[in-house]
Protein backbone atom coordinates (compact mmCIF):
# COMPACT_ATOMS: atom_id res chain seq x y z
CA UNK A 1 0.00 0.00 0.00
CA UNK A 2 1.46 3.29 -1.09
CA UNK A 3 1.21 5.70 1.87
CA UNK A 4 1.19 8.77 -0.37
CA UNK A 5 -2.16 7.77 -1.85
CA UNK A 6 -4.80 9.53 0.18
CA UNK A 7 -8.53 8.95 -0.13
CA UNK A 8 -9.18 12.61 -0.95
CA UNK A 9 -6.62 12.57 -3.75
CA UNK A 10 -8.21 9.39 -5.10
CA UNK A 11 -11.60 11.04 -4.98
CA UNK A 12 -10.50 13.97 -7.16
CA UNK A 13 -8.37 11.81 -9.41
CA UNK A 14 -11.37 9.57 -10.09
CA UNK A 15 -13.37 12.60 -11.21
CA UNK A 16 -10.77 14.37 -13.33
CA UNK A 17 -7.53 12.65 -14.22
CA UNK A 18 -8.79 9.06 -14.19
CA UNK A 19 -12.38 9.61 -15.27
CA UNK A 20 -13.90 6.17 -15.59
CA UNK A 21 -15.73 6.97 -18.81
CA UNK A 22 -13.26 9.20 -20.61
CA UNK A 23 -10.01 7.42 -19.78
CA UNK A 24 -11.16 3.88 -18.97
CA UNK A 25 -14.03 3.69 -21.49
CA UNK A 26 -16.41 2.11 -19.01
CA UNK A 27 -20.15 2.60 -19.00
CA UNK A 28 -20.36 3.48 -22.68
CA UNK A 29 -23.52 1.50 -23.44
CA UNK A 30 -25.81 3.42 -21.13
CA UNK A 31 -23.84 6.58 -21.84
CA UNK A 32 -24.72 6.40 -25.53
CA UNK A 33 -28.33 5.38 -25.08
CA UNK A 34 -29.40 7.59 -22.18
CA UNK A 35 -27.55 10.83 -22.93
CA UNK A 36 -30.32 12.22 -25.13
CA UNK A 37 -31.91 14.38 -22.44
CA UNK A 38 -30.56 16.23 -19.44
CA UNK A 39 -33.36 15.16 -17.11
CA UNK A 40 -32.94 11.42 -17.61
CA UNK A 41 -29.16 11.78 -17.51
CA UNK A 42 -29.45 13.47 -14.15
CA UNK A 43 -31.57 10.61 -12.80
CA UNK A 44 -29.23 7.92 -14.06
CA UNK A 45 -26.20 9.89 -12.87
CA UNK A 46 -27.57 10.12 -9.33
CA UNK A 47 -28.35 6.41 -9.28
CA UNK A 48 -24.86 5.55 -10.55
CA UNK A 49 -23.12 7.72 -7.94
CA UNK A 50 -25.06 6.08 -5.12
CA UNK A 51 -24.73 2.49 -6.32
CA UNK A 52 -21.08 2.82 -7.28
CA UNK A 53 -20.01 4.32 -3.96
CA UNK A 54 -21.84 1.71 -1.87
CA UNK A 55 -20.99 -1.34 -3.98
CA UNK A 56 -17.27 -0.46 -4.08
CA UNK A 57 -17.27 -0.39 -0.29
CA UNK A 58 -19.39 -3.55 0.00
CA UNK A 59 -17.25 -5.42 -2.48
CA UNK A 60 -14.13 -4.36 -0.61
CA UNK A 61 -15.52 -5.85 2.59
CA UNK A 62 -16.54 -9.06 0.83
CA UNK A 63 -13.20 -9.36 -0.94
CA UNK A 64 -11.05 -8.64 2.09
CA UNK A 65 -12.96 -10.61 4.73
CA UNK A 66 -14.51 -13.46 2.77
CA UNK A 67 -12.68 -14.12 -0.48
CA UNK A 68 -9.08 -13.64 0.66
CA UNK A 69 -9.30 -15.73 3.88
CA UNK A 70 -11.03 -18.53 1.97
CA UNK A 71 -8.61 -18.25 -0.96
CA UNK A 72 -11.44 -17.83 -3.42
CA UNK A 73 -10.24 -14.67 -5.15
CA UNK A 74 -10.70 -16.22 -8.58
CA UNK A 75 -14.45 -16.20 -7.90
CA UNK A 76 -14.49 -12.42 -7.54
CA UNK A 77 -16.26 -11.76 -10.84
CA UNK A 78 -19.24 -13.87 -9.86
CA UNK A 79 -19.31 -12.61 -6.29
CA UNK A 80 -19.03 -8.94 -7.26
CA UNK A 81 -21.80 -9.17 -9.81
CA UNK A 82 -24.06 -10.93 -7.30
CA UNK A 83 -23.35 -8.25 -4.68
CA UNK A 84 -24.13 -5.50 -7.19
CA UNK A 85 -27.30 -7.15 -8.45
CA UNK A 86 -28.54 -7.90 -4.94
CA UNK A 87 -27.80 -4.39 -3.75
CA UNK A 88 -29.60 -2.82 -6.70
CA UNK A 89 -32.59 -5.09 -6.08
CA UNK A 90 -32.77 -4.18 -2.39
CA UNK A 91 -32.45 -0.46 -3.09
CA UNK A 92 -35.21 -0.71 -5.64
CA UNK A 93 -37.53 -2.37 -3.13
CA UNK A 94 -36.71 0.13 -0.38
CA UNK A 95 -37.21 3.14 -2.63
CA UNK A 96 -40.51 1.75 -3.83
CA UNK A 97 -41.80 1.55 -0.24
CA UNK A 98 -40.35 4.78 1.07
CA UNK A 99 -40.80 7.41 -1.57
CA UNK A 100 -43.09 7.47 -4.57
CA UNK A 101 -41.42 10.49 -6.14
CA UNK A 102 -37.92 9.09 -5.75
CA UNK A 103 -39.06 5.81 -7.25
CA UNK A 104 -40.61 7.60 -10.19
CA UNK A 105 -37.34 9.47 -10.71
CA UNK A 106 -34.83 6.65 -10.19
CA UNK A 107 -36.85 3.45 -10.42
CA UNK A 108 -36.48 2.80 -14.11
CA UNK A 109 -32.73 3.38 -14.02
CA UNK A 110 -31.89 0.92 -11.31
CA UNK A 111 -32.22 -2.30 -13.38
CA UNK A 112 -30.06 -0.68 -16.07
CA UNK A 113 -27.31 -0.23 -13.54
CA UNK A 114 -26.67 -3.90 -12.88
CA UNK A 115 -25.35 -4.28 -16.41
CA UNK A 116 -23.46 -0.99 -16.40
CA UNK A 117 -19.85 -2.03 -16.79
CA UNK A 118 -18.61 1.03 -14.92
CA UNK A 119 -19.99 -0.33 -11.63
CA UNK A 120 -18.25 -3.68 -11.91
CA UNK A 121 -15.21 -1.90 -13.36
CA UNK A 122 -14.85 0.31 -10.29
CA UNK A 123 -14.85 -2.75 -8.04
CA UNK A 124 -12.27 -4.53 -10.20
CA UNK A 125 -9.97 -1.51 -10.35
CA UNK A 126 -10.19 -1.22 -6.58
CA UNK A 127 -8.92 -4.80 -6.23
CA UNK A 128 -6.12 -4.39 -8.78
CA UNK A 129 -4.90 -1.13 -7.26
CA UNK A 130 -5.09 -2.53 -3.71
CA UNK A 131 -7.04 0.33 -2.16
CA UNK A 132 -8.02 0.25 1.50
CA UNK A 133 -11.62 0.58 2.65
CA UNK A 134 -11.88 4.36 2.71
CA UNK A 135 -10.02 4.74 -0.57
CA UNK A 136 -12.32 2.22 -2.22
CA UNK A 137 -15.38 4.10 -1.08
CA UNK A 138 -13.93 7.42 -2.23
CA UNK A 139 -12.89 5.90 -5.53
CA UNK A 140 -16.39 4.57 -6.20
CA UNK A 141 -17.96 7.85 -5.15
CA UNK A 142 -15.59 9.94 -7.27
CA UNK A 143 -15.95 7.66 -10.29
CA UNK A 144 -19.73 7.96 -10.05
CA UNK A 145 -19.47 11.74 -9.99
CA UNK A 146 -17.01 11.71 -12.89
CA UNK A 147 -19.32 9.49 -14.93
CA UNK A 148 -22.30 11.74 -14.16
CA UNK A 149 -20.38 14.87 -15.17
CA UNK A 150 -19.53 13.27 -18.49
CA UNK A 151 -23.09 12.13 -19.23
CA UNK A 152 -24.58 15.49 -18.20
CA UNK A 153 -22.17 17.39 -20.42
CA UNK A 154 -22.98 15.05 -23.27
CA UNK A 155 -26.72 15.43 -22.76
CA UNK A 156 -26.37 19.21 -22.85
CA UNK A 157 -24.39 19.07 -26.08
CA UNK A 158 -26.78 16.59 -27.69
CA UNK A 159 -29.78 18.80 -26.97
CA UNK A 160 -28.09 21.60 -28.92
CA UNK A 161 -27.16 19.15 -31.66
CA UNK A 162 -30.78 18.39 -32.46
CA UNK A 163 -30.90 21.38 -34.79
CA UNK A 164 -27.46 20.85 -36.27
CA UNK A 165 -26.87 19.50 -39.74
CA UNK A 166 -24.84 16.30 -39.38
CA UNK A 167 -23.18 14.44 -42.28
CA UNK A 168 -25.06 11.33 -43.37
CA UNK A 169 -23.92 8.16 -41.63
CA UNK A 170 -22.61 10.11 -38.66
CA UNK A 171 -25.96 10.77 -36.96
CA UNK A 172 -26.58 9.17 -33.58
CA UNK A 173 -23.71 7.03 -32.39
CA UNK A 174 -21.05 8.45 -34.71
CA UNK A 175 -21.33 12.08 -33.72
CA UNK A 176 -21.73 11.15 -30.05
CA UNK A 177 -18.45 9.22 -30.17
CA UNK A 178 -16.63 12.13 -31.81
CA UNK A 179 -17.87 14.51 -29.13
CA UNK A 180 -16.87 12.00 -26.45
CA UNK A 181 -13.41 11.95 -28.03
CA UNK A 182 -13.22 15.72 -27.79
CA UNK A 183 -14.33 15.62 -24.16
CA UNK A 184 -11.63 13.02 -23.49
CA UNK A 185 -9.10 15.36 -25.14
CA UNK A 186 -10.23 18.15 -22.85
CA UNK A 187 -9.88 15.89 -19.81
CA UNK A 188 -6.31 15.03 -20.82
CA UNK A 189 -5.66 18.63 -19.83
CA UNK A 190 -6.06 17.55 -16.19
CA UNK A 191 -3.24 15.02 -16.48
CA UNK A 192 -0.52 15.57 -13.93
CA UNK A 193 -2.77 17.51 -11.58
CA UNK A 194 -3.07 14.52 -9.27
CA UNK A 195 -1.16 11.29 -9.62
CA UNK A 196 -2.49 7.97 -8.41
CA UNK A 197 -1.10 4.56 -9.09
CA UNK B 1 -31.23 -28.55 -45.81
CA UNK B 2 -33.55 -25.79 -44.70
CA UNK B 3 -32.06 -25.89 -41.22
CA UNK B 4 -28.58 -25.60 -42.66
CA UNK B 5 -29.57 -22.54 -44.67
CA UNK B 6 -30.97 -20.94 -41.55
CA UNK B 7 -27.76 -21.52 -39.63
CA UNK B 8 -25.80 -19.91 -42.44
CA UNK B 9 -28.14 -16.94 -42.58
CA UNK B 10 -27.92 -16.44 -38.81
CA UNK B 11 -24.17 -16.67 -39.00
CA UNK B 12 -23.81 -14.12 -41.80
CA UNK B 13 -26.19 -11.57 -40.32
CA UNK B 14 -23.92 -11.03 -37.31
CA UNK B 15 -20.98 -10.26 -39.56
CA UNK B 16 -22.83 -7.80 -41.76
CA UNK B 17 -26.26 -6.30 -41.36
CA UNK B 18 -26.67 -6.98 -37.64
CA UNK B 19 -23.07 -6.40 -36.65
CA UNK B 20 -23.02 -5.68 -32.92
CA UNK B 21 -20.67 -2.72 -33.24
CA UNK B 22 -21.56 -0.63 -36.24
CA UNK B 23 -25.23 -1.56 -36.59
CA UNK B 24 -26.28 -1.87 -32.96
CA UNK B 25 -23.44 0.05 -31.24
CA UNK B 26 -23.32 -2.41 -28.36
CA UNK B 27 -20.56 -3.56 -26.09
CA UNK B 28 -18.07 -0.92 -27.02
CA UNK B 29 -16.70 -0.48 -23.49
CA UNK B 30 -14.06 -3.11 -23.86
CA UNK B 31 -13.79 -2.45 -27.57
CA UNK B 32 -12.10 0.80 -26.96
CA UNK B 33 -9.98 -0.11 -24.01
CA UNK B 34 -7.97 -2.95 -25.51
CA UNK B 35 -7.51 -1.74 -29.06
CA UNK B 36 -4.29 0.25 -28.62
CA UNK B 37 -2.17 -2.86 -29.22
CA UNK B 38 -3.08 -5.45 -31.85
CA UNK B 39 -1.79 -8.46 -29.91
CA UNK B 40 -3.94 -7.73 -26.85
CA UNK B 41 -6.93 -7.20 -29.08
CA UNK B 42 -6.59 -10.60 -30.73
CA UNK B 43 -6.36 -12.30 -27.34
CA UNK B 44 -9.38 -10.40 -26.08
CA UNK B 45 -11.37 -11.25 -29.21
CA UNK B 46 -10.62 -14.94 -28.85
CA UNK B 47 -11.79 -14.82 -25.25
CA UNK B 48 -14.93 -13.02 -26.28
CA UNK B 49 -15.81 -15.45 -29.08
CA UNK B 50 -15.32 -18.33 -26.65
CA UNK B 51 -17.64 -16.74 -24.10
CA UNK B 52 -20.38 -15.67 -26.53
CA UNK B 53 -20.64 -19.01 -28.28
CA UNK B 54 -20.47 -21.17 -25.16
CA UNK B 55 -22.79 -18.99 -23.09
CA UNK B 56 -25.28 -19.01 -25.95
CA UNK B 57 -24.91 -22.79 -26.10
CA UNK B 58 -25.52 -23.27 -22.39
CA UNK B 59 -28.38 -20.82 -22.12
CA UNK B 60 -30.07 -22.31 -25.15
CA UNK B 61 -29.68 -25.78 -23.67
CA UNK B 62 -31.27 -24.66 -20.41
CA UNK B 63 -33.82 -22.31 -21.94
CA UNK B 64 -36.83 -24.39 -20.93
CA UNK B 65 -35.68 -24.69 -17.33
CA UNK B 66 -34.77 -21.08 -16.54
CA UNK B 67 -37.61 -19.31 -14.70
CA UNK B 68 -38.26 -16.08 -16.55
CA UNK B 69 -38.28 -13.93 -13.40
CA UNK B 70 -34.66 -14.60 -12.56
CA UNK B 71 -33.38 -15.21 -16.09
CA UNK B 72 -31.07 -12.17 -16.11
CA UNK B 73 -29.32 -13.42 -13.01
CA UNK B 74 -28.97 -16.94 -14.39
CA UNK B 75 -27.59 -15.62 -17.66
CA UNK B 76 -25.10 -13.41 -15.87
CA UNK B 77 -23.87 -16.30 -13.75
CA UNK B 78 -23.42 -18.58 -16.75
CA UNK B 79 -21.49 -15.86 -18.56
CA UNK B 80 -19.40 -15.14 -15.47
CA UNK B 81 -18.45 -18.80 -15.17
CA UNK B 82 -17.07 -18.81 -18.72
CA UNK B 83 -15.28 -15.51 -18.18
CA UNK B 84 -13.52 -16.97 -15.15
CA UNK B 85 -12.29 -19.84 -17.33
CA UNK B 86 -10.93 -17.36 -19.87
CA UNK B 87 -9.29 -15.33 -17.12
CA UNK B 88 -7.56 -18.34 -15.57
CA UNK B 89 -6.36 -19.62 -18.95
CA UNK B 90 -4.95 -16.22 -19.89
CA UNK B 91 -3.20 -15.90 -16.53
CA UNK B 92 -1.59 -19.29 -16.99
CA UNK B 93 -0.47 -19.08 -20.63
CA UNK B 94 -0.02 -15.39 -21.46
CA UNK B 95 0.57 -13.68 -18.09
CA UNK B 96 1.96 -10.50 -19.68
CA UNK B 97 -1.07 -9.88 -21.82
CA UNK B 98 -3.36 -10.85 -18.96
CA UNK B 99 -1.74 -8.16 -16.81
CA UNK B 100 -2.10 -5.55 -19.54
CA UNK B 101 -5.74 -6.39 -20.12
CA UNK B 102 -6.29 -5.99 -16.39
CA UNK B 103 -9.93 -5.64 -15.42
CA UNK B 104 -11.18 -5.69 -19.00
CA UNK B 105 -11.25 -9.48 -19.16
CA UNK B 106 -13.60 -9.52 -16.17
CA UNK B 107 -15.66 -6.82 -17.79
CA UNK B 108 -16.60 -9.22 -20.59
CA UNK B 109 -19.35 -10.23 -18.12
CA UNK B 110 -21.08 -6.91 -18.44
CA UNK B 111 -20.43 -6.64 -22.16
CA UNK B 112 -23.85 -5.89 -23.56
CA UNK B 113 -23.29 -8.04 -26.65
CA UNK B 114 -23.18 -11.31 -24.77
CA UNK B 115 -26.13 -10.44 -22.58
CA UNK B 116 -27.98 -9.09 -25.59
CA UNK B 117 -27.43 -12.24 -27.67
CA UNK B 118 -28.44 -14.45 -24.76
CA UNK B 119 -31.58 -12.44 -24.12
CA UNK B 120 -32.57 -11.88 -27.75
CA UNK B 121 -31.54 -15.15 -29.33
CA UNK B 122 -30.45 -18.04 -27.14
CA UNK B 123 -33.54 -17.92 -24.92
CA UNK B 124 -35.87 -18.65 -27.81
CA UNK B 125 -33.84 -20.70 -30.30
CA UNK B 126 -32.48 -24.25 -30.53
CA UNK B 127 -28.90 -25.05 -29.60
CA UNK B 128 -27.31 -25.23 -33.04
CA UNK B 129 -28.67 -21.92 -34.19
CA UNK B 130 -27.72 -20.25 -30.92
CA UNK B 131 -24.12 -21.36 -31.19
CA UNK B 132 -23.99 -20.03 -34.77
CA UNK B 133 -25.45 -16.77 -33.57
CA UNK B 134 -22.98 -16.50 -30.70
CA UNK B 135 -20.04 -17.27 -32.97
CA UNK B 136 -21.12 -14.74 -35.52
CA UNK B 137 -21.79 -11.99 -32.98
CA UNK B 138 -18.37 -12.65 -31.46
CA UNK B 139 -16.62 -12.67 -34.82
CA UNK B 140 -18.51 -9.65 -36.10
CA UNK B 141 -17.39 -7.83 -33.00
CA UNK B 142 -13.89 -9.23 -33.33
CA UNK B 143 -13.06 -8.14 -36.85
CA UNK B 144 -14.15 -4.58 -36.13
CA UNK B 145 -11.90 -4.54 -33.07
CA UNK B 146 -8.99 -5.89 -35.06
CA UNK B 147 -9.39 -3.27 -37.80
CA UNK B 148 -9.52 -0.49 -35.21
CA UNK B 149 -6.55 -1.91 -33.32
CA UNK B 150 -4.55 -2.19 -36.56
CA UNK B 151 -4.92 1.51 -37.31
CA UNK B 152 -4.43 2.62 -33.71
CA UNK B 153 -1.21 0.67 -33.31
CA UNK B 154 0.04 1.71 -36.75
CA UNK B 155 -0.58 5.41 -36.21
CA UNK B 156 0.05 5.48 -32.49
CA UNK B 157 3.28 3.49 -32.24
CA UNK B 158 4.29 3.02 -35.89
CA UNK B 159 4.21 -0.74 -35.48
CA UNK B 160 2.06 -3.77 -36.17
CA UNK B 161 2.02 -6.75 -33.81
CA UNK B 162 4.91 -5.15 -31.92
CA UNK B 163 7.11 -4.94 -35.03
CA UNK B 164 8.11 -1.50 -36.22
CA UNK B 165 6.90 -1.04 -39.82
CA UNK B 166 7.03 2.69 -40.27
CA UNK B 167 10.55 4.11 -40.49
CA UNK B 168 12.18 6.55 -38.14
CA UNK B 169 10.69 9.43 -40.15
CA UNK B 170 7.31 8.61 -38.66
CA UNK B 171 6.24 10.69 -35.69
CA UNK B 172 3.98 8.68 -33.42
CA UNK B 173 0.52 10.08 -32.90
CA UNK B 174 0.30 9.71 -29.14
CA UNK B 175 -3.32 10.64 -29.25
CA UNK B 176 -4.08 7.34 -30.98
CA UNK B 177 -2.93 5.22 -28.06
CA UNK B 178 -4.80 7.39 -25.60
CA UNK B 179 -8.54 7.47 -25.00
CA UNK B 180 -9.61 10.12 -27.56
CA UNK B 181 -7.97 8.17 -30.40
CA UNK B 182 -10.22 5.21 -29.64
CA UNK B 183 -13.35 7.32 -29.73
CA UNK B 184 -12.34 9.01 -32.98
CA UNK B 185 -11.35 5.75 -34.69
CA UNK B 186 -14.62 4.06 -33.80
CA UNK B 187 -16.63 7.09 -34.94
CA UNK B 188 -14.77 7.17 -38.26
CA UNK B 189 -15.29 3.44 -38.70
CA UNK B 190 -19.03 3.73 -38.08
CA UNK B 191 -19.19 6.72 -40.41
CA UNK B 192 -17.44 4.92 -43.27
CA UNK B 193 -19.50 1.74 -42.96
CA UNK B 194 -22.84 3.50 -42.62
CA UNK B 195 -21.92 5.87 -45.43
CA UNK B 196 -21.19 2.94 -47.73
CA UNK B 197 -24.42 1.17 -46.76
CA UNK B 198 -26.58 4.21 -47.44
CA UNK B 199 -24.80 4.83 -50.77
CA UNK B 200 -25.55 1.27 -51.86
CA UNK B 201 -29.18 1.51 -50.80
CA UNK B 202 -29.58 4.69 -52.81
CA UNK B 203 -28.20 3.02 -55.92
CA UNK B 204 -30.53 0.07 -55.46
CA UNK B 205 -33.53 2.40 -55.30
CA UNK B 206 -32.41 4.16 -58.49
CA UNK B 207 -31.90 1.00 -60.53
Amino acid sequence: MNPSVYPVAIFFAAIFTNNILLTNYLGMCSFLSVSREIKTSLGLGAAVIFVMAVTSALNWIVYEYILIPLDLTYLRYIVFIIVIAAFVQIVEMIIERVSETLYAALGIFLPLITVNCAILGASLFMVIRQYNFLSSFMYGFGSGIGWSIAILAMAGIRQKLKNAKIPRGLEGAGITLIITGMMALAFIGFTGMIKIS
Amino acid sequence: MAAKGKVKKTFLSGLGADNPIFAQVLGICSTLAVTNVLKNTVVMVMGLIFVTSLSNFTISLLRNYIPSRIRMMVETLIIAAYVIIVDIVLKAYVPDISRQLGPYVGLIITNCIIMGRAEAFALSNPVGLSVADGLSAGMGYGYVLIIIAFFRELLGSGSIWGLRVLGSWWTNWFIMVMAPGAFFMLAIFIWVVRGLITEREKEEVKS
